[in-house]
């Protein structure tokens, strides 16, 4: 059966179409990672309307500007205030922030790590790609050791944030992590992110040809993948404090899987007023 | 590929291989080569012509035509969503 020509996909009924093709390099990971996301809103039985998708600034951060829900394009690092507030005022809404490790972790860092001890209900998909790749590929808190970016020319000598540890450890109810070619897993995870009540994070190693690639002697974003598919294992009961990445250490798997799925009261301030009134 | 199996399996005569038909669309394609690479029964190659962009779209292998089984890997792997496979249901009558 040859293949037939034709003008639009079925997943295009939750993308903005007359924005598309989309800005990301040839090969970039958001790509994978939102067909994903917009598989899961398909799948998760939440109308259409009911989803909210709110990221700060990036490369990732443009991926709420394709989605046709509602969506809201905010400062940088703040994007996790604003979803908090959605997430507050209309809890009908499910609210997905979409955004990257430089925005969650390097300037929006402290709210992150605030919004998951109150447990609020938002769900964090952060596309890790580690590094600024819009500004130019400077190193972010998230390069691995040793690695090479704009600003670290002779490789970081910093130790890396290990995101899902943080995550767990700062109150999360859902924690994952797996590459842009994982995209049945992370489709998966993104879908029982939506069912949980609380704040849930998921992280999504995605292939960066131009800003980490290039630096790092990885030719394109197919070679980057193909490490990825090398040295990735699946292993949903690792030690956390264990999933640090380093990419000199050839001995050392990228582990992946879902590590945290737990049970805890989502913040409804509202609720805990209206209780104390009666 | 064809290796001869000493044990079959139970339901080899009910279960049928599905076949899939490839949608492109040629003008989203940025030439990544995901789908090429990692298409399980390596159905794809990269097409000679150009888009407008000047990228080269995948289309499918000569002598590949009924290789594609319709898992929709490509389909959810293309970051610019210009690739999906549809089952090919056949009607009983058709047999």
């Amino acid at each position: 059966m040859p293949e037939i020509v034709v003008e639009s996909h079925p997943i295009d009924t939750v993308f903005r179409t007359d924005r598309l093709p989309h800005i990301f390099c040839p090969g970039c990971g958001i790509g994978p990672a939102t067909h994903a996301y917009a598989q899961a809103i398909l799948e998760s039985g939440i109308p259409k309307d009911q989803h909210a998708c709110v990221s700060g600034i990036g490369c990732t951060a443009r991926v709420p500007g394709y989605m046709d829900v509602d969506s809201y394009h905010t400062t940088h690092g703040r994007s996790i205030p604003f979803a908090l507030a959605i997430a507050l005022v209309k809890p009908e809404m499910e609210v997905t922030v979409f955004s990257g490790d430089g925005d969650l972790f390097g300037i929006g860092g402290n709210h992150f790590i605030h919004a998951a001890r109150r447990n609020v209900d938002i769900n964090i998909i952060c596309i890790n790609n580690f590094n600024y790749g819009m500004t130019g590929g400077q190193a972010g808190p998230t390069l691995p050791l040793g690695a090479r970016a704009t600003t670290a020319p002779y490789g970081n000598t910093e130790p890396p944030f290990n995101l899902p540890y943080l995550a767990a450890a700062t109150g999360a109810v859902f924690v994952a992590r797996w590459t842009a070619l994982h995209v049945r897993q992370l489709k998966e995870a993104m879908l029982r992110a939506m069912q949980k009540k609380g704040f849930t994070f998921i992280e999504v190693l995605s292939p960066c040809p131009v800003g980490f690639g290039s630096p790092n002697d990885i030719g394109d974003a197919i070679e980057e993948v193909w490490l990825y598919r090398e040295r990735c294992v699946v292993n949903h009961d690792a030690y956390l404090p264990d999933l640090e990445i380093d990419l000199r250490r050839k001995d050392v798997p990228f582990v992946m899987g879902n590590f945290l799925d737990i049970e805890k009261e989502p913040f409804d301030p509202l609720a805990m007023m209206k209780n104390k009134g009666e | 590929m064809a290796a001869v199996l000493s044990r079959q399996p139970l339901d080899k005569a009910t279960v049928s291989i599905p076949l899939g038909r490839i949608y492109i669309i040629p003008e989203r394609c940025k030439g990544c080569r995901f789908c090429i690479d990692f298409c399980p029964r390596d159905v794809l190659v990269e097409t000679t012509e150009m888009n407008a962009k000047g990228y080269h779209y995948p289309i499918v292998a000569e002598g590949k035509e009924d290789e594609c089984i319709a898992c929709q890997f490509c389909s959810i792997l293309c970051p610019e969503f210009a690739i999906y496979t549809e089952e090919i249901v056949e009607e009983e009558t058709a047999k």
